[in-house]
């Protein structure tokens, strides 16, 4: 992304070994900045491209400390700004604010997982793809490059070995 | 090099080979619907103004309308709203819980299911409005600061049911939707013109990148652990509606599990009910298998027992517990006025389910259907038997009393299967009802080198 002067090659290919090589063998000549586009998500992949953990889970955990915290706060504090013994029970019974927190614990970790995964993979995005292929989400895999002007050569030569359906090039432009 | 082996396919779908092939039958389904769709949405679209109808004139005239009085003040609308919630709980089960278990054959069936979750948590939802009868005042539910310094009781099981229904709409929606995208991505790169249009619109800008991917998967399971969690913590909370009162009949321990099995049960046959017609109209015979009948058969005679399990233990505790008011419950129920519903809901869930203990049976589509509608009816009973005979003859006998529903409430019970009709005609025309992409994940994926042969130990099941 930051190779201001890059240019982008996307290679389209049938098979995931194919795939897979193509991904490893550029990752071993230098090239940092590969992506890979699937119908479905897959651990070779992923692999070959050496991802760890996601920071999703961050959010999760946090979304649902929070949702915990305001369960108990919130009843609480009503609990005790309208202080009403209902049943014979405590103004401030836990034991009946439990299933509220809990419920508020999963609605705030889901809501905070999915604004996690929005900021962390960029959606809603807007902007048309230049680098796409509607094949992309029937079967095929692509791989995506950037190279600079004296790169691009080699990066070529190494997606041209796995036998790609399709080469194309353009601009340094993917979301 | 590489190594890379796909042998975690195999076991589900032996007719289907190429993942393009998946794409073309399942988005063939999106295309312009049939006369046979017209005339179910028709039939449901005016179910759906009968039950508006009928609620309108229920607001109009005031709750007198339907057979609601002392001492039943819980009627169909209850029994319905339980009946609904009920029916949700098998689409997160096998969309959330037998994901994280890894159970391949939920592939197929999952976003049926989900969307069924979606659409029966909207319909339930509506019934609790319905029952309050004011529907002007049913904000009160919700806790905001007002004028009047007032705050909702937290210690009641009705408010507890209020964020617990809310929040399993909200997460099952989300739920629902985020595990679209990737197909109505998809739908978006076959469709032309004002449906391109759309597709480009709700499949967020969905391109399928290795970092979409590998946020979307761990976003995935994340949020299946937090439903899973979720769906069993809110059949419990409409258990404790009942359970935490007095009620004899209601005042059991038992009441949480046994309503999540019950409404696991269900679900199950609900699903097996909307599933069947929906593999022989869009012709997915190839992805719906005999197996994934067959395991829904299985879940369903599971849960079954549990169910049967907890009525007889209903009894067996009301007749050893010795208490007078609870024996006579119970004998209430089974011999009283409504021991016709209680009969229904004996022979529907306990007796019926038993045929499922034969394969030929459980491989048999055409009996899994019938099955599942008998155990559709003996679960409303079910919820019937619970709300209303418990109600009616309480502890004194001056306030004993007789139930009956009216037109209106009848109307609107046969009007919610037509408003949740309506919605999942339309979810089979709009979005994809069969998951694209999580079936490529159970298929081999296209290899250029001849995979190994696979291990015939290694792969036996």
């Amino acid at each position: 992304m930051s190779v201001a002067a890059g240019q982008g090659i996307l290679a389209s290919y049938e098979y995931l070994d194919s795939t897979v090589d193509a991904i490893e063998r550029l990752r071993k000549a230098g090239f940092d900045d590969v992506r890979a586009y699937t119908p479905y998500p897959d651990h070779h992949i992923e692999h070959a491209l050496g991802y760890g953990q996601s920071p999703v889970r961050v959010w999760t955990l946090v979304g649902g400390l929070t949702g915990t915290a305001t369960g108990f706060a919130f009843t609480t504090w009503t609990s005790v700004d309208w202080p009403l013994v209902v049943g014979g029970k405590p103004i401030v019974s836990i034991p009946a604010y439990v299933v509220i927190a809990f419920e508020l614990t999963v609605l705030f970790g889901a809501l905070a997982t999915v604004i996690g995964l929005f900021v962390l993979s960029r959606l809603p995005s807007v902007k048309p793809a230049v680098i796409y292929d509607p094949e992309f989400s029937a079967g095929r895999y692509g791989v995506y490059v950037e190279a600079t002007p004296e790169r691009l050569d080699e990066a070529r030569r190494i997606l041209r070995e796995q036998e790609p359906v399709e080469i194309r090039e353009g601009g340094a432009a993917h979301a | 090099m590489a190594t890379v082996s796909t042998e975690r396919g195999a076991l589900t779908h032996p007719d289907v080979h190429r993942f393009e092939d998946v794409n073309r039958d399942v988005l063939k389904i999106l295309g312009a619907p049939g006369k046979g769709w017209w005339a179910l949405f028709a039939l449901a679209a005016t179910g759906v103004g009968v039950f508006f109808g009928a609620w309108g004139w229920q607001l109009y005239r005031g709750i007198g309308v339907s057979g609601l009085n002392q001492p039943v003040g819980w009627g169909v609308y209850i029994t319905s709203f339980v009946f609904w919630v009920g029916i949700a709980h098998s689409g997160t089960l096998i969309s959330a819980i037998l994901f994280l278990f890894r159970a391949p054959w939920r592939q197929s069936i999952y976003r049926a299911a989900e969307a069924m979750t979606v659409f029966a948590v909207m319909t339930a939802g509506l019934f609790p409005l319905i029952h309050i009868g004011r529907l002007w005042h049913a904000y009160w539910l919700v806790p905001y600061p007002n004028s009047r310094f007032l705050w909702p009781n937290f210690k009641s099981p009705l408010v507890w049911d209020v964020f617990a229904i809310t929040t399993y709409f909200t997460v099952s929606a989300v739920f629902f939707f985020l595990g679209t995208v990737p197909d109505l991505a998809a739908a978006r790169d076959r469709a032309t013109g004002l449906r391109k249009k759309l597709y480009q619109v709700i499949s967020l800008g969905w391109r399928g990148t290795d970092r979409q991917w590998h946020h979307f998967g761990k976003a995935y399971i994340f949020l299946a652990a937090l439903a899973t969690p979720l769906v069993l913590s809110v059949h419990s909370v409409v258990s404790w509606d009942f359970a935490v009162s007095i009620v004899p009949g209601w005042h059991a321990t038992i009441f949480a599990p046994y309503f999540v099995a019950g409404a696991i049960y269900s679900g199950i046959a609900m699903v097996i009910t909307l599933v069947v017609p929906l593999r022989k109209v869009f012709g997915l015979e190839a992805y719906l298998t005999v197996k994934h009948f067959d395991a829904m058969a299985k879940l369903c005679l599971v849960t079954s027992l549990i169910v049967l399990y907890a009525y007889l233990s209903e009894f067996f505790l009301a007749w050893y517990s010795g208490e007078e008011i609870e024996r006579t419950s119970f004998w209430n129920r089974l011999f009283g006025t409504y021991w016709w519903a209680t009969w229904i809901m004996l022979v529907c869930n306990g007796m019926v389910p038993v045929m499922l203990w034969f394969r030929r049976v459980r491989y048999s589509i055409p009996a899994l259907f019938v099955i599942s509608i008998f155990v559709n009816i003996g679960m409303w009973f079910e919820r019937y038997v619970i709300v209303v005979t418990s109600l009616h003859h309480e502890y004194e006998p001056f306030a004993w009393g007789i139930y009956r529903p009216s037109v209106i409430e009848m109307s609107i019970l046969l009007g919610s299967f037509c408003w949740f009709g309506f919605w999942f005609l339309l979810f089979t025309r709009l979005l994809p009802p069969v998951a694209i992409q999580e079936l490529k994940e159970v298929m081999p994926a296209p290899l250029r080198r001849q995979p190994r042969q696979p291990d015939p130990q290694e792969a036996a099941p």
